[in-house]
């Protein structure tokens, strides 16, 4: 069924209105629940669509490509739905236990789905412009969701977010302008079989260049990721994994669409950029990682250093690279999400999130301590799990590519990756608990609900691990097809040439 | 009449600029306005101006080059739109926290980052 392309869109919309239709703050957790549940059902079953056909378009209100907005799912879409709907999961089940009182679960609901509806429409849409206005979704959602709290820090690093990214967003908007100004279109498709047989490279770098910057402030890489750690450690722990998740992936997941279907002149000069900037921001947030004693920071730097492998895979641009890129942002996901999931739980057990106040937590807590060295062993690379994979992959295409600079900080990252995990294992769960007020508040035990979602991500990364050759197959069929895009454009175009 | 409006582009920026780096939030969102402002009238320059003549004609057939191009004014309104929403948001957002904090200096928003 073709038309099941839309429902990414239109389910989290339909929710949206019966959330604001019955305004029971006891029907939204479940109505979030089984929403995000559904869309898990539905993103695999587009995922089987996508391996039956290869690409799946949907022609909106029956307007021909180019004429009218596409709707498209590629390996590559299909796979960034999968993942993002088993992340939006755990996290309404988290929001049961960790959303405050102050927050109505009514309200963060909305907002929730509103965030979903327009990531999801990112990763489908085939149209330029419609990419931009699905951004803005996603951004307003982000916004009212980082304020939600009220409290003074929560308003200004919201006021930080929102000023870098929609400076990011008129970037954007340029870019799209100018795009529209060389080709007379925006379908993406399109755009491809345009730009593919256009020398005029140097005005579609122009466009190029301002893209580069607005999904570079959304990615948050190196010289324009000020706004991440300025806002993400502000909000509640379940809005901030929400975005630890998602929302600098979809940056990722632009930059991967944008650099390998149409904007493909000037190869050369655009992979060292790419290259480059990967470097830094790895370095870059893996120091900044390092220097840091409160769970958050610590782990929205480290957001930062791994975006700079995703961007490294699609600098290095073979396949094998781009299927690298894919897993890595497929495995980073799941990971990153858990490990913020996680220091909810030690803030709850111990009411902060200073390392240095923290203590002993192994001992009174076995359980957290697995469910936290999962996702730390996946992020630094420990074989079983899925981290391993993703970084193999990437290091063995730039060496395979001559790409050796790149690939030894990436080495070299890792290094910093296990010190700020090992950092925050030995702080909080091996020291004894230091001598502060905290030390008399009896643990409390985890309860199901509350552990849950940590560790339904930590089996899917660890099934992520042990299945690696057939996620990796999934991915590899995802890069093959964004290098040759040939297949996209005939579904899209039809013929139209 | 394309390169008066160019220029008028670029002076918006330049003000839109030039007011972001200003310390007061209320003139970075003024700023801001202005900035969106010029992105508008670019998306708006790019499918080139057609004077006298309207994006469609009722009846009869016309060349493409004739009419002008309804695309870019439909991409403007949409983010004219969007643009709108933000101001009202990031003036809210504002308000809120020169309630809380009473300053509306830049500078002293240092709290959340070092």
């Amino acid at each position: 069924m073709i038309t099941f392309v839309a429902l990414p869109i239109l389910i989290p919309f339909a929710l949206i209105i019966s959330l604001l239709v019955f305004r029971s703050d006891k029907l939204a957790h479940r109505v979030g629940i089984f929403g995000s549940g559904l869309l898990i059902l539905l993103s695999v079953y587009l995922f089987v669509l996508v391996q039956q056909h290869g690409v799946v378009a949907l022609q909106m209100g029956g307007w021909e490509a180019p004429f009218g907005i596409t709707l498209v799912v590629d390996y590559l879409s299909a796979l960034m739905l999968v993942v993002s709907s088993l992340i939006i999961f755990p996290i309404a089940v988290y929001a049961l236990r960790f959303l405050p009182g102050e927050i109505s679960p009514n309200r963060f609901f909305v907002f929730f789905f509103g965030l979903t509806m327009g990531m999801n429409g990112a990763f489908v849409t085939g149209d330029v412009f419609n990419l931009f206005v699905w951004f803005e979704v996603m951004l307003m959602s982000s916004f009212v969701l980082i304020t939600m709290g009220r409290k003074k820090e929560q308003l200004e690093g919201g006021i930080k977010y929102l000023a870098l990214n929609l400076i990011g967003s008129m970037f954007f908007l340029a870019g799209v302008g100018l795009l529209y100004g060389i080709t007379g279109t925006l379908n993406m498709a399109h755009l491809a079989t345009i730009l593919r047989d256009n020398d005029q490279a140097f005005l579609v770098n122009t466009a190029t260049t301002l893209f580069f910057m607005a999904f570079g402030i959304k990615a948050a890489v190196f010289p324009l990721y000020f706004w991440l750690p300025a806002s993400y450690h502000t909000p509640n722990i379940t809005i901030t994994s929400l975005f630890a998740g998602l929302l600098t992936k979809v940056g990722v997941y632009t930059f991967i669409r944008f650099f390998t279907l149409f904007f493909v002149q000037d190869q050369q000069f655009w992979h060292q950029l790419l290259l480059v900037v990967a470097g830094f921001t790895m370095v870059a947030g893996g120091m900044a990682a390092a220097a840091h004693y409160e769970t958050r920071r610590i782990l929205s730097y480290h957001i930062i250093s791994q975006i700079g492998y995703m961007i490294m895979g699609l600098g290095i641009f073979t396949p094998l690279a781009i299927a690298g890129a894919i897993f890595f942002t497929m495995h980073n996901m799941l990971a990153k999400t858990n490990t913020f999931l996680v220091s909810g739980m030690i803030n709850k057990a111990r009411g902060t999130f200073e390392l240095r106040d923290i203590g002993g937590l192994a001992k009174q807590s076995p359980l957290m301590a697995v469910l936290f060295i999962i996702p730390a062993f996946a992020l630094a690379g420990v074989p079983p799990i899925s981290g391993f994979f993703a970084k193999f992959i990437l290091i063995k295409a730039g060496i395979e590519n001559g790409n050796y600079v790149i690939t030894a900080v990436a080495v070299l990252t890792g290094m910093l990756t296990l010190y700020s995990m090992i950092k925050i294992w030995n702080e909080a769960f091996m020291k004894p608990q230091p001598e502060n007020e905290y030390v008399g508040k009896p643990f409390q035990k985890l309860r199901f609900t509350e552990y849950f979602p940590s560790l339904f991500l930590g089996a899917i990364s660890i099934l992520m691990g042990i299945f690696a050759y057939y996620v990796f197959g999934f991915t590899m069929e995802a890069g093959t097809q964004l290098i040759d895009p040939s297949l996209y454009i005939e579904t899209v175009l039809k013929g139209l040439r | 009449m394309e390169i008066v409006l160019a220029i008028v582009v670029g002076v918006l920026y330049t003000v839109g600029v030039y007011l972001m780096l200003r310390r007061s939030i209320l003139k970075f969102i003024i700023g801001l306005i202005f900035m969106s402002n010029a992105t508008n009238l670019l998306v708006f320059l790019s499918a080139g101006l057609v004077p006298g003549s309207p994006a469609f004609v009722k009846g009869e057939e016309t060349a493409a080059g004739v009419m002008a191009d309804p695309l870019p004014q439909a991409l403007v309104l949409t983010a004219i739109v969007i643009g709108l929403g933000i101001v009202v948001f990031t003036l809210a957002l504002k308000y809120k926290f020169f309630e809380l904090t009473g300053t509306d200096d830049l500078d002293q928003l240092k709290k959340t980052d070092y």
